[in-house]
């Protein structure tokens, strides 16, 4: 998966889809630039994934409860109008940020 | 319309969840259901595989799930079975947020309940698992 870091922030392009053959090399990606390089905040873009179910968003519920502590912060860009439902009903939009390309 | 059934049995392997749920959406695009409701067909799949998986077989890939799908002129049904460690309280599992994994939501029940009409679940500890699900397709609203 595509990614990059600018300055504290991770950035990680999402495709395809997430689900439970895909999640955990999801995090362990995400986990090893927190732990390793000191990343602050972690953007998920989303507006080229096409599923998630809830072993994805399980992942991004883990990576929010990680970046908590260490003062950091989770936030998803971009997300399909059908994968924010499904979020919806997970109560993840009441604790992550929600933005757009433009201001990530 | 003739009752259609089919029947798939398949290894407890991680990418069989994705083929799982493009089985049942390809069965749901032939009904004509709609594209949010194929979508939601498709998480509920991809919940019912993924207990099967992780949580009846504890992620050993030696096993194999079930995934039977009965399509009418009504209805689809979707029965996910495995013969795994089996569920000891059925109704507990259901709830929201009720997980063994901290890294996981507790989310599959309440997905399967939500994105289809029906939701049945039949377990035994040490038989195994088997989620009923059924989809009405009679009144269904166009949308999107």
């Amino acid at each position: 998966m595509e990614r990059k870091i600018e300055r504290q922030t991770l950035h990680v392009f999402l495709t395809g889809e997430l689900d439970m053959k895909n999640a955990t090399e999801l995090k362990n990606t995400i986990d090893m630039e927190i732990d390793k390089k000191g990343i602050k905040t972690v953007v998920l873009h989303m507006g080229d994934l096409n599923f998630i179910d809830s072993s994805g968003l399980g992942v991004l519920l883990g990576r929010y409860k990680k970046l908590l502590p260490l003062g950091g912060k989770l936030k998803v860009a971009d997300v399909p109008p059908h994968i924010f439902k499904i979020m919806e009903m997970s109560g993840l939009p009441k604790i992550i940020e929600f933005i757009s390309d433009e201001t990530a | 319309m003739k009752v259609n059934k089919m029947n798939f049995t398949f290894s407890s392997l991680p990418e069989n969840v994705t083929i799982s749920r493009m089985l049942a959406s390809a069965l749901g695009a032939q009904l004509d259901l709609p594209i949010n409701e194929l979508e939601e067909l498709k998480v509920a799949v991809s919940e019912a595989v993924s207990n099967a998986i992780i949580h009846g077989y504890n992620n050993n890939p030696d096993n194999f799930v079930t995934l039977e799908l009965e399509a009418s002129a009504e209805k689809i049904i979707i029965q996910v079975i495995d013969t795994g460690c089996g569920i000891p309280d059925v109704k507990q599992a259901m709830q929201a947020s009720y997980s063994t994994d901290p890294e996981r939501m507790g989310l599959g029940f309440i997905f399967m309940q939500s994105f289809m009409d029906e939701l049945k679940v039949e377990s035994e500890v040490n038989q195994g698992t088997k989620v009923i699900m059924v989809k009405n397709l009679k009144n269904l609203q166009p949308s999107h």
